[in-house]
């Protein structure tokens, strides 16, 4: 099946059109909040948080609530946990954070395995972008909606903490708040992405797409959009993939980002390992005559 | 003279090891200050703690007779090395386009003056054709210049830069301290973290000498006694005294 046969199936199938808009609003969303995750230095913390909401995702859906409160609540009692242990003894930031997330992580697979089916921690684990109902459909989109306008009102706010937090602190920013939003915003983000990508793979849509536009551009703008564009490419060829060779639309979607980066890593005009390799031997060429 | 800084009974210390003691001294609007003293004498620790941002075990801060909280978005604090991704995305303009947001308050962006006015303070600085430039591509000194157009930027009233001139070329220091002369002539009041003793009495009018207590605080020429100095110093040449060097 190629690409055009892919655009007729839908215009057909309504599931079909349901995953594509699931995907590329995962795909702006995780592309918009990875900068502030990558440009943070807290890309171990974003793979720590996506994993902790397991055992919030698997109650949630044992009491046959929304994912999303589940969720939040674990996400964002992990991050205050890792702080916490970090802050209060010799133990670093890193082992803080391995050690939590993968207790959370342990807790949801043992919660899953009361679960009457094993399909269920499948399909959370991994995704399956194919069954999104609408309900998860419009969740996303009040996720994406909401993340779309924090970033877009505390833009400022964002910008300074992330880039000179001393400066932040000195004229008043909560650098500590703006910090546990950021976390509870990636809780959000994850449950968004549950059905597209997975929680294992969350954590590669945030950081993949957001990499490459760093590789990209010098100003932080233009790498938000660089991003999400990023972001959108691959859910759309990914659930391409996925959709053609029936493969899990997680593992499609972040290979097709990470096909991407490597493009920039080798080619990026200012960052590219290949244009950097012909300058300097230009340069020593130069030097030879 | 109106008093722009109170500084009262100043105690900080880290996990429970004293490294300010007791500072006590205030600022008149309008002056430039230098505080001096040997390395680790808590020289930027001091400065930290009166900006609120590290705890200090007592101690209070006035300006202009007020809590340091309703003046912050009027203080310009330029840090020893500023402790940022030199990788980050973002221009040398937009650097100095930062000092403009403590006073435009939640959800205003910079406007096309608030632009402009970043750009005149590149020029001040004498960085203007660096303005497209990714931070992390200029040397020390330029880098420095950038932050303090940034500072200027911010149309603060009080000025509190720690280590300015240090690792920076002359003309830089240069281009500096002129700066802060005219900040001086507007009327700004401005704190600087030094430890160059050569040129303390040439660049400020008044001195705050520390090595963890305060050793002495007044004008310049008063300060830089060698009777003063020494007792700030002395410790640092103590293995001289074995040789029969005696400098207290
Ligand atoms: N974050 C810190 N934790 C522990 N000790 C510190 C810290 N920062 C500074 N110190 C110690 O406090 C003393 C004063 O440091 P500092 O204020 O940086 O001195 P100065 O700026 O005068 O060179 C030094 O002995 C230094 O080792
Ligand atoms: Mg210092």
């Amino acid at each position: 099946m190629n690409f055009i046969d892919f655009i007729e199936a839908l215009f057909q199938y309504q599931f079909l059109q349901k995953a594509l808009f699931t995907s590329i609003m995962v795909g702006i969303i995780c592309g918009i909040v990875g900068c502030f995750i990558i440009l943070r230095g807290m890309a171990l913390m974003g793979d720590a948080i996506s994993h902790a909401v397991l055992p919030g995702v698997a109650i949630s859906y044992m009491l046959g609530i929304s994912f999303f409160f589940g969720a939040v609540i674990t996400g964002v009692l992990t991050a205050i946990g890792i702080g916490y242990v970090s802050q209060n003894s010799r133990i670093k930031h890193d082992m803080a954070i391995g050690i939590m997330f993968t207790s959370m992580f342990a807790v949801g697979i043992i919660i899953i395995t009361f679960m009457k089916s094993s399909a269920d921690l499948y399909h959370i684990l991994f995704g399956n972008v194919l069954a999104v109902r609408m309900s998860d459909m419009w969740m996303t989109l009040g996720i994406g909606v909401l993340v779309i306008a924090l970033v877009v009102l505390f833009y400022k706010e964002l910008l300074v903490s992330t880039f000179d937090p001393t400066m932040a602190q000195s004229y008043g920013l909560p650098n500590k708040w703006i910090h546990y939003a950021l976390m509870v915003v990636l809780t959000m983000v994850t449950v968004a992405s549950l059905q597209t990508v997975g929680i294992v793979l969350v954590v590669a849509m945030l950081i993949t797409p957001a990499a490459t536009a760093y590789l990209l551009t010098n100003r932080l703008s233009v790498m938000i959009y660089l991003s999400a564009l990023i972001g959108t490419i691959a859910s759309v060829f990914g659930l391409y993939f996925s959709f053609t060779y029936n493969l899990a639309s997680g593992a499609t979607i972040v290979l097709v980002s990470a096909f991407m980066f490597a493009l920039a890593f080798f080619f990026s005009p200012s960052q590219g390992l290949m244009w950097k390799a012909m300058k300097a031997r230009k340069n020593r060429v130069e030097l030879m005559r | 003279m109106e008093r722009a800084i109170e500084i009262e009974q100043l105690f900080v210390s880290y996990l429970g090891n004293q490294v300010v003691k007791d500072i006590t001294f205030s600022v008149n609007k309008g002056s430039l200050v230098g505080i001096i003293g040997p390395n680790g004498a808590g020289k930027s620790t001091l400065m930290k703690a009166a900006l609120n941002l590290i705890s200090k075990d007592k101690g209070n801060v006035k300006i202009f007779g007020e809590p340091l909280k309703r003046w912050k978005t009027n203080i310009a604090y330029v840090p020893q090395r500023s402790d940022i991704d030199w990788d980050f995305p973002i221009t040398v303009i937009d650097v100095v386009l930062l000092g403009t947001y403590p006073k435009l308050g939640l959800f205003k962006r910079p406007s096309k003056n608030d632009r402009a006015w970043a750009f005149d303070c590149l020029k001040t600085v004498g960085m203007e054709q660096f303005s497209n430039r990714q931070i992390g591509e200029l040397s020390g000194g330029q880098q420095q210049r950038v932050f303090l157009a940034r500072a200027l930027a911010q149309k603060a009233e009080l000025f509190f830069l720690d280590e300015p001139f240090v690792g920076i070329d002359v003309a830089s220091e240069e281009t500096i301290i002129n700066i802060l002369r005219d900040l001086k002539r507007e009327g700004k009041t401005i704190l600087v973290v030094h430890h160059d003793l050569s040129k303390a009495e040439s660049y400020f009018d008044h001195l705050l000498l520390l090595n963890k207590h305060m050793i002495h605080f007044g004008a310049s020429e008063e300060v830089l006694q060698p009777e003063v100095i020494t007792r700030a110093y002395a410790n640092q040449f103590s293995f001289l005294q074995p040789k029969g060097v005696n400098v207290t």
